[in-house]
């Protein structure tokens, strides 16, 4: 049988994780098929479906798909799952709001946030915030899984050429409206996907000294990133949150300038290649994962941090 | 309006998680536990709509074992009227919570279901969504804020992009993210008052509902240990490290 991979888009675009997402759906199975639901849409499907480990593209168009609700999306997932061993999707916000509702209408124990394909029924996962890897097997016959995205590599986007199969709409649902979405628009890398990011804590102790971070942020071409104090205390909106329940990332490089270092934050940034903390308190935990930790006040090292940043001939980009 | 708020007990967040040496699971002997913090914004926004006049009452139940009950206890410290304990040992997973839960709406007749929107020990992220499945209810995910109307709520949900705005007839499910409000402290005589309170207990295998494991925990394991990384004496050094050792920039 083959797998189902249901894909993340704006209807112009298809969003970064879904691409990290066919990865891991190829290692359980080469016969991978996308599902793509939405509206006016097509270029999603075509941009799918020249996805090289994409074997086929189902693509089901209706107004009613212009938003995103987990409600209208199960409808549609479950007309087909049948045909398919699993059934799969990142784990980002879209994903954790659908797939346990499809799961639950399959009567499936969902598999959630995966970070590595053992064998198509044995996968490990990380639990109590990255504290704890486990090795589950799911012994249901079909399966759900989300895919952590930053485990994965992302798949080549150019070179195939899968059959676009259209199909039809579902029912829609009477008891749910999107009503609007606030996306903060930024020219810099999204926090996801990002090379660099540099991410400021409660050591902040406001959200003017941002502009701090912002700077390096800006030579560095990085992303910018917050622990949960520092978005609590409302120094930065909640999209920037890295953590246990905000976003998990994966850079080449994390700075983390003052920012203390609790399980739940650490359990967003501690895969990155290499950690960097800036913190005044020696005994701060973030310095137990940092690769490079200076002890000094972040309100003297960060300009110092831009100064000889300036003086480098070359910065990676 | 009745609210029903599940929650959960795990081992406390500030608990630096231990791996048990044979790879069965983590250490919870002599282990503090707590009630899974989202779940505490659940029961308080719960208490914050009864006390705007829009509830009449609040319900807290758990699923779990013998002890899971001081969750309940400490929900009606903070205001829940009374509590349901379903009882059940060993591993449970978020599917047979959730059919369990349905089995608890349907005797109750709740309009409003809360629960926090993850738990803390398994990071499943399943429980609310697979009940609002399995009672073909709207869901409400990773709520940051609700305004309760007349028969819908206007919901505010934190996703990858920043905010989203949905609104969703009653009854409905709401999972909670931790920006919704502040998780008030039981007073102690509330805390008093709350010993009198009624949970009821209801065996899980009196629901009819199959509660084995469909999983299989094969090990669990540390995760691989980062090795130890050195202090740099001065941002030139680190600059230099990063340019020519690690070269990361």
């Amino acid at each position: 049988m083959s797998v189902l991979l249901i894909a993340e888009h704006n209807n112009k675009d298809v969003k970064p994780f879904t691409l990290n997402a066919i990865t891991a759906a190829s290692q359980i199975d080469q016969d991978l098929h996308v599902l793509l639901i939405g509206s006016k849409s097509d270029d999603v499907a075509k941009s799918l479906s020249e996805v090289p480990l994409v074997k086929k593209v189902l693509h089901i168009d209706h107004e009613i798909y212009e938003n995103y609700i987990a409600e209208n999306y199960t409808a549609a997932i479950l007309k087909h799952a049948d045909k398919y061993s699993h059934i799969i999707c990142s784990a980002n916000t879209f994903g954790k709001n659908l797939m346990p509702r499809v799961a639950a209408l399959l009567d499936i124990s969902q598999v959630s946030d995966i970070i590595k394909v053992i064998s198509p029924d044995t996968f490990l996962r990380p639990i109590y915030a990255g504290n704890a890897f486990a090795t589950v097997k799911s012994n249901d016959e079909k399966k759900c899984v989300t895919i952590r995205p930053t485990s994965f590599e992302a798949a080549e986007t150019t070179g195939g050429s899968a059959e676009i199969e259209k199909i039809d709409a579902a029912d829609q649902t009477e008891n749910t409206k999107f009503i609007n979405r606030e996306e903060i628009k930024s020219d810099r890398p999204e926090l996801g996907t990002a090379r660099i990011v540099i991410s400021g804590g409660r050591g902040l102790q406001s959200g003017e000294n941002f502009k701090l971070i912002t700077d390096v942020a800006d030579k560095l071409n990085a992303a910018i990133g917050a622990s949960r104090a520092a978005v609590d205390a409302g120094y930065i909106t909640n999209e920037h949150q890295v953590g246990q329940t905000g976003k998990v990332v994966v850079p080449d490089l994390y700075i983390a300038v003052g920012i203390s270092g609790a399980i739940q934050h650490l359990a967003g940034m501690k895969e990155s290649k290499v950690i960097v903390a800036i913190n005044k308190d020696g005994e701060a935990p973030i310095f137990s994962v940092a690769d490079y930790g200076l002890e000094a006040d972040l309100f003297e090292a960060l300009p110092q941090f831009l100064e000889e940043l300036n003086k480098l001939n070359t910065i990676q980009k | 309006m009745k609210i029903l708020v599940a929650v959960k007990r795990v081992i406390d967040y500030n608990v630096q998680i231990r791996v048990k040496e044979d790879g069965s699971g983590v250490v919870t002997d002599n282990v503090k536990m707590s009630t899974n913090p989202p779940d505490d914004n659940a029961i308080e926004e719960a208490v914050k709509i009864k006390e705007a006049g829009k509830a009449t009452e609040i319900i807290a139940v758990t699923v779990g074992e013998e002890k899971a009950q001081e969750t309940v206890r400490k929900a009606l410290a903070v205001g829940a009227d009374r509590g349901i304990h379903v009882k059940v040992d060993g591993t449970i997973e978020p599917l047979a919570v959730s059919k369990i839960l349905k089995k608890i709406v349907e005797k109750e007749n709740p309009d409003l279901v809360f629960m926090g929107k993850q738990a803390i020990d398994d990071d499943c992220n399943q429980t609310g969504q697979m009940l609002a499945a399995h009672l073909n209810w709207p869901q409400a995910t990773f709520a940051s804020k609700i305004e309760v109307n007349d028969k819908s709520l206007q919901v505010t949900r934190e996703v990858d992009e920043g905010l989203e705005t949905i609104e969703v007839n009653t009854p409905a499910i709401v999972t909670c993210d931790l920006r919704l409000n502040e998780p008030r402290y039981a007073s102690l005589p509330n805390i008093m008052k709350a010993k009198k309170k009624p949970i009821e207990q209801i065996n899980a295998s009196d629901l009819g509902v199959d509660t084995n494991p469909r999983i299989e925990h094969i090990k669990i394991e540390e995760p691989p240990k980062r090795k130890a990384g050195i202090k740099v004496a001065s941002v030139e050094e680190l600059v230099q490290k990063l340019k020519n050792e690690a070269k990361v920039i």
